[in-house]
């Protein structure tokens, strides 16, 4: 497998784990409330359009982009906006949602919901814009930066690549997995759409190694394509970072503090793609979303299709209730996902998986002094040195940290995976990258 | 109750306890070799220095710097089997002792504990006792299997000892080598020396082991075994009357010790792969300048010392290569 492509600099083996894997997607029933929180995409929050009391339908517009960063939010649910309140989300902090009684389950008219395949994309490159724009549709890899906004390229640049990101390389981790498996003619559809919209002539669909299912299927459905490709991938992990990816397939290194259109590349995942083909051919607002279920205590490790707003609890139900011993509730994957407070929480836009881990497996090793191994700079896939930038961080010396590269942090977790001391490195980089930031931004405004 | 804290959630099995009894592991077989030929002296040597260096770390951190006890994490072990691997195996026992407070105490405790210390600790102490005791630091018992005699009398000098001594005393080499032990004696360590820098085969065995285990990178230990061999190749092609041969100069002395498991050492060597490149180069160049012109007939602890010194440096020269940027160092 030594021939296989992938990143250069970096990147870590972790254990798999794809406890989930092969397990058919479920629609998983839609609960009697949900909560939408309005800040779902990276950027600024969605603005409400409706009130307290008002009726909605499932699909319904309830709030529109509250900047040019921002997304369209719909209703997952038909029911009655009970309330719109602060709501404690991922995050851990309490921000502005809408609280929906669920009634019934009416769609809004315009909404295709059969599952008959449509292969037709005679859509202008605007029309399918817009359309993606009207649905909300974020980054469905956990970015969850505004599609549409993906699909305009600033002047003078030019796209000339789609990546198409079903590496999933966050441990645990099988809804994309799963859905090339099961969307994948849907998929390709979608990738037509984005291509056709952004007026690239070439689509890579990147999947790293351990999914030979997903390779050969997704090669069988391209194989009349002339323009789209499947890129088997050697496993390493951060691949699906956007900029490794990229990397992986193209040999492009986006420059540092660049966007990856830059070197011409645009980079949206399966999920998204999927999303795109349901909005532009079946006018289907971004209202659910296949999430990974799954922890070594579950019983029932799943992937489940669910309605935005669904509170953690419910999925667990489904998949077999809430083990005795479990320690830490994770949004995401256990690389780059939150730790979250209660079950209460909702899935957003962005939310790939829930993660179960035991009591043992939720605590941190205890800390010692560095010894200077160099893993973390060996492992780090910016070529960053996490070791100094956390004593960078530790110590208050920013504006060094700053020299040092610390904005280029994917916060992807290696180093301190890795570090043989246990020493929270990325808690400190994080600190330090929040704090540049500030200065950065600081700088600018003057 | 749901804990939380930051991502990552997964940690890998790697910890600073395993890297270090890894390293104890990667010793072991030039260890057997010292037990070998030089006896029970050899193994008395090893277990008092290693003995009192894990007492030495115990003892400073309860009653001077406080903070969790760390003996157990493997690190004051290697230090302690370094620095018997440094020593000859006839050290009279209370020498040791004195090596071992100077390892613990000065090279490690010294600048704050595991990690903090500028400068190798086992070397600092060989340094130590060399100047404080010349003369029972460079009186090296002959090697004989242990299967012949338990106790050690016969004493004589290294080969680069006795290499160093007959040209000062105006002898040639063609006079000299007729007496050196053969490659393979050399090899197998059956030749006068530090307890543990005899074998070269089995220090490059342990030097395979811990590549395997990923405990260290090959650009440290290649780049000083290729600086010494080339530098003192060159010499010897310019005259081989004069200057001994490259291989010879692999074989004999610390190069092998120094270069795979004291130049390694993960808190005195530089952090990214083109500043290890170039430590090995100084280390490499230095060794070889002290056996050629220096006083002593062996350089590679003073050479490693004094490269530990510019370790900083290197460091702040030597960044890794930036994803997305212009090439800056390697």
């Amino acid at each position: 497998m030594g021939l296989l492509k992938t990143f250069v600099l970096g990147g870590i083996h972790p254990p798999e784990n794809k406890l989930s894997a092969n397990q058919p997607i479920r629609a998983l029933a839609v609960p009697s409330q949900v909560v939408v929180p309005m800040g779902q995409n990276l950027g600024a929050p969605s603005r409400p359009v409706v009130k307290r009391g008002e009726k909605v339908k499932t699909g319904q517009l309830i709030a529109e982009a509250g900047g040019f960063i921002s997304s369209h939010l719909h209703s997952p649910v038909s029911g009655t906006i009970f309330k719109i309140d602060n709501v404690m989300d991922m995050s851990g902090y309490r921000r502005p949602a809408f609280i929906i009684k669920v009634e019934g389950d009416e769609w809004m008219d315009n909404i295709d919901r059969s599952e008959k395949l449509v292969t037709d994309v005679n859509f202008t490159p605007e029309e399918i814009v817009a359309k993606v724009k009207a649905a909300g549709i974020v980054g469905m890899g956990g970015a969850t930066f505004p599609t549409h906004v993906k699909l305009m390229p600033p002047p003078g640049k030019k796209a000339e690549y789609l990546i198409i990101n079903g590496v999933e390389c966050e441990p645990y981790l099988t809804a994309d997995h799963q859905l090339m498996l099961e969307k994948g003619a849907e998929i390709v559809v979608g990738t037509k759409l984005l291509m056709k919209a952004l007026k690239v002539g070439k689509a890579v669909i990147g999947i790293e190694n351990n999914k030979p299912d997903a390779i050969r299927q997704m090669n069988e459905l391209t194989a009349g394509e002339e323009n789209i490709s499947v890129q088997p991938l050697r496993v390493k992990y951060p691949q699906g970072g956007e900029k490794q990816l990229i990397k992986a397939v193209t040999r492009r290194e986006v420059p540092s503090g660049k966007l990856p259109i830059e070197v011409g590349c645009v980079v949206q995942n399966v999920g998204t793609a999927f999303a795109v083909y349901e909005a532009v051919t079946k006018n289907k607002p971004l209202i659910e979303r296949v999430v990974t279920v799954t922890g070594k205590a579950l019983k029932k490790p799943s992937n489940l299709k669910v309605r935005i707003g669904t509170p953690v609890s419910f999925l667990l139900e489904e998949a077999g209730g809430l083990p005795e011993d479990t320690g830490k509730i994770i949004g995401g994957g256990p690389m780059m996902g939150k730790a979250v407070a209660t079950m209460d929480v909702p899935v957003v836009k962005g939310t790939s998986g829930i993660l179960l881990m035991r009591e043992d497996a939720s605590h941190r090793p205890v800390e010692g002094p560095c010894i200077r191994c160099s893993k973390c700079t060996q492992v780090c896939p910016m070529g960053l040195e996490p070791f100094l930038l956390s004593r960078l961080a530790r110590t208050g010396r920013f504006e060094t940290a700053e020299q040092e590269s610390v904005m280029d942090c994917i916060e992807c977790g290696s180093c301190q995976y890795t570090c043989p001391a246990n020493i929270p490195l990325l808690d400190y980089l994080r600190l330090g990258k929040n704090k540049v930031g500030a200065m950065i931004r600081a700088r600018t405004r003057k | 109750m749901l804990t939380i804290s930051g991502s990552p959630h997964l940690h890998s099995d790697n910890s600073t306890r395993k890297i270090m009894y890894g390293v104890v592991i990667a010793l072991l077989p030039a260890m057997f070799i010292a037990v070998w030929y030089f006896g029970l002296g050899a193994l008395k040597v090893i277990l008092l220095s290693v003995g009192f260096s894990l007492f030495f770390e115990w003892f400073i951190q309860k009653y001077f710097i406080g903070g969790s006890l760390t003996i157990t994490d493997g690190s004051a072990m290697v230090t302690g089997i370094l620095l018997a691997f440094n020593v000859p195996s006839n050290l009279p026992w209370w020498m040791v002792i004195i090596g071992a407070l100077v390892a613990i105490g000065i090279g490690k405790m010294s600048f704050g504990g595991l990690g903090k210390n500028i400068f190798n600790p086992a070397l600092v102490s060989r340094v130590f006792l060399l100047v404080s005791f010349p003369v029972a630091m460079t009186s090296w018992p002959k090697p004989s299997p242990i299967t012949k005699t338990l106790v050690d009398t016969i004493t004589g000098p290294t080969p680069l000892g006795y290499i160093k001594e007959g040209l000062g005393a105006g002898k040639t080499l063609a006079e000299l080598t007729p007496h050196l032990p053969s490659y393979a004696q050399q090899l197998m360590g059956q030749m006068g020396g530090s307890l543990g820098e005899v074998s070269a085969l089995a220090l490059i065995i342990g030097g395979i082991y811990m590549l395997w285990k990923k405990i260290i990178t090959w650009e440290i230990p290649v780049s000083v075994l290729l600086t010494v061999f080339v530098v003192s190749g060159i010499l010897w092609l310019i005259n081989p009357q004069k200057y001994m041969d490259p291989v010879f100069n692999l074989l004999t002395g610390g190069v092998m010790l120094g270069a795979i498991f004291m130049a390694t050492d993960m808190v005195t060597s530089p952090m990214t792969r083109g500043g290890q490149l170039i430590f090995g180069f100084g280390i490499g160049l230095i060794t070889v300048l002290i056996r050629v012109w220096g006083a002593y007939p062996e350089g590679v602890s003073f050479a490693i010392l004094l490269m530990n010194a510019v370790v900083p440096l290197i460091n702040r020269g030597f960044k890794p290569k930036r994803f997305g940027t212009a090439r800056v160092a390697s």
